[in-house]
């Protein structure tokens, strides 16, 4: 065996989905068949060439990939430091330009096109601001399969757009209503709706969550996002970026653009996590890695926000798309064993990020991308000419203009 | 012999089917939980199983889901139901308990330190919901070492290669759950249940309970017929969560055991 194998970051999750101690199957009795038919099935697929032909080709026709990879020229010049002759070269990797307006679309893809290799009838997924509902309502209207939403009454409440989108799409939209009625509330949900309709349902699990092969499957979809960018990237500047830079809420877009350079020991990579109000605050952030412990929840050891006595806690975004109190278990790894950074960003720093995407580049980019723009405005002015830096650009900002104008004091 | 193998082998000597009584600690509050629990072996419960409340219990219908709120809004910790259990032990030391739950509270406790203090104060077995045979050497070692069960669960979607790898390991008891869904929802598919059951017994000696939907004297009596035991848990908690005070609380809930035991007479 090789030394290059032996050292590889890219051979997890072992063969039952563990990541270190990071991962699993932490699922009740009655989804343990269905969840090793799914690994059964995911396992089929991975060598199958039909399959990935067809993801390919939906990829480009459908959702409209590659997505770009864009020098932001003025960004980049906005953040260089004349004085000390230093500020990185920032470019954009396009993903708000998918159908839908997110990376979300690539996982739907990967994971109907599977759900329908199995034989399942019926689409179940969960959601919290809404995009992976939307991604989900989407692939469901193109296949022609009944989908359930589930989503927690609050954020039903405050995502109304989205709620609209996912009707006009066909899907049927639970409003749950226990626990604070938001994403992990909804996920409860769409789990206990899951075992009990386990014959013939398929859930969609919208971030690298849940358990094995969830966290490895999602990642293997959104893994096209890296791959695309190594090649893009080689085209434009002959070599391999500096620093790759991604938002986190469960991990989704960021494991997706790093995975395929964790074995590339010159590529740097940061996740931005939802700093909320702060992370010294004990329920008002949403950053599981910088300020929670490891625990275990929806099927998965990994990272939580939890208080003293192992109580799963809420947390808080301005962005509805982190809100969510855990982490793929892939990145409590990567942070354990330091490949990759993690550090966060306030709401208020996000907001200030939104806005100068939007005056700077012409782009409105989602609250989530913005956490992840924001950081790069922390680092970009220290770093030399030369450095490369990529940052995801995973969503785009139109579902998040109510919230914004709320912010600035704007009624619409 | 443990007090589970204990109470099973009783059981079976005299020719009669247990009741398995499940409340959520600290529902409604610590007083009144403690109190119902201290009277449950008397009002006809053979076995008692006390769930530790969380914040999200996934394989939970809404009746238990209210439970775990209530306790939780009652400031209930792991550590009060370790209590609750010691407080048991002083006048009985003969029914067996059994701890059932989600396990971030337990790991995040510390797993060997929450089997010790369990087993010391007299917790006979552990059901926790989302550690499949697949994840749960990290509590079932430790419990074994210290007399401890660790209870596994067989469900309508188990099948027969799943069978072998849920009864290896297992101990105590099977605790069989006759619906795929969550508990205190639907009743079962006899015609499924019967055969299934059948099978499971084919490769086992062990004690089978059956529990979830199960509301009823009339079903407690009809499931008596497939399993050594019935669960009782939604119905009971409904119970606890309907009525307003303490006193009455006790009173209708401790009726309602008696009425579900006497349908094992």
């Amino acid at each position: 065996m090789s030394n290059a194998k032996v050292n590889s970051y890219k051979t997890g999750p072992d063969d039952d989905g563990h990541f270190g101690i990071y991962g699993g199957r932490y699922v009740a009795e009655t989804l343990m068949p269905l969840i090793l038919e799914v690994q059964k099935a995911y396992d089929s697929i991975k060598n199958d060439a039909d399959f990935w032909a067809e993801f390919d080709r939906l990829s480009r026709e459908y959702v409209g990939r590659p997505s770009p990879l864009y020098f932001a020229e003025a960004t980049t010049e906005h953040l260089a430091d004349d004085d000390a002759g230093t500020g990185a070269k920032v470019y954009f990797k396009r993903d708000e330009l998918n159908h839908t307006g997110a990376h979300k679309i690539n996982n739907c893809l990967g994971q109907i096109l599977l759900a329908k290799k199995m034989g399942k009838k019926r689409i179940i997924a969960e959601t919290g601001a809404g995009q992976h509902g939307v991604a989900t309502a989407t692939v469901c209207a193109l296949f022609d399969m009944p989908c359930t939403v589930f989503m927690g009454a609050t954020d039903v409440e405050r995502q109304k757009p989205n709620v609209f989108r996912m009707k006009l799409l066909g899907a049927d939209i639970q409003a749950v209503t226990s626990g604070a009625a938001t994403l992990k509330d909804a996920m409860n949900e769409a789990l206990r709706y899951w075992v009990s309709n386990v014959h013939d349902t398929f859930y969609i699990i919208g971030t690298a969550a849940g358990p094995h092969p969830y966290p490895a499957m999602v990642r293997d979809f959104q893994s096209v996002i890296g791959t695309e960018l190594r090649e893009q990237m080689m085209e434009r500047e002959g070599r391999l970026p500096d620093s790759l830079v991604a938002c986190i809420g469960g991990g989704s877009n960021a494991i997706g653009l790093f995975h395929p350079f964790l074995d590339d020991p010159d590529v740097k990579m940061i996740g931005v996590e939802a700093g909320g109000h702060g992370v010294d605050t004990v329920d008002q952030h949403a950053a599981s890695l910088t300020g929670g412990k490891p625990g275990v929840l929806h099927g998965n050891r990994t990272y939580l926000l939890q208080d003293a006595d192992g109580q799963i806690i809420e947390g808080h975004s301005i962005s509805a798309g982190l809100d969510y109190p855990g982490i793929g278990p892939e990145h409590s790894w990567l942070h354990d064993i330091g490949r990759v950074d993690y550090v966060s960003v306030t709401d208020d720093e996000a907001l200030d990020a939104f806005q100068m995407c939007a005056k700077l580049e012409g782009i409105i980019p989602a609250l989530e991308p913005s956490h992840a723009f924001a950081h790069v405005m922390k680092m970009a002015p220290t770093l030399p000419k030369d450095h490369i830096l990529v940052m995801n650009l995973c969503g785009r900002g139109d579902k998040d203009i109510f919230t914004v104008a709320d912010k600035l004091g704007v009624s619409l | 012999m443990n007090r589970l193998e204990q109470c099973f082998t009783a059981l079976k000597k005299d020719g009669r089917k247990g009741l398995v009584t499940f409340l959520t600690a600290g529902d409604p509050d610590l007083q009144t939980s403690q109190t119902i629990l201290n009277a449950l072996p008397q009002n006809g419960a053979d076995v008692i199983e006390i769930g530790m409340p969380f914040s999200d219990p996934m394989a939970d219908g809404p009746a238990i889901q209210q439970a775990n709120i209530r306790a939780l809004d009652a400031g209930t910790t792991l550590e009060n139901v370790l209590e609750m259990v010691k407080s048991f032990r002083v006048n009985d030391t003969k029914t067996p308990l059994v701890l059932m739950g989600y396990y971030n509270p337990i790991y995040n406790y510390g797993t060997e330190r929450f089997i010790a203090k369990a087993a010391e104060y007299g917790v006979d077995g552990l059901i926790i919901v989302d550690l499949p045979p697949e994840e749960d050497s990290e509590l079932r070692e430790p419990a074994s070492a210290n007399g401890m069960n660790v209870i596994r669960l067989l469900t309508p979607t188990t099948d027969a290669d799943r069978i072998t790898t849920v009864l290896s390991g297992s101990s105590g008891f099977l605790y069989y759950v006759s619906i795929a869904g969550v508990t205190g929802t639907a009743s079962a598919d006899m015609d499924h249940l019967a055969p299934h059951l059948d099978m499971i017994r084919s490769q086992t000696d062990l004690p089978i309970a059956i529990g979830f939907g199960i509301k009823t004297p009339a079903d407690v009596k009809k499931m008596a017929q497939y399993g050594d035991a019935v669960v009782v848990g939604s119905a009971i908690v409904n119970n606890i969560g309907k009525t307003a005070t303490s006193e009455k609380t006790t009173d209708d809930v401790l009726a309602q055991v008696r009425d579900l035991a006497a349908a094992l007479k």
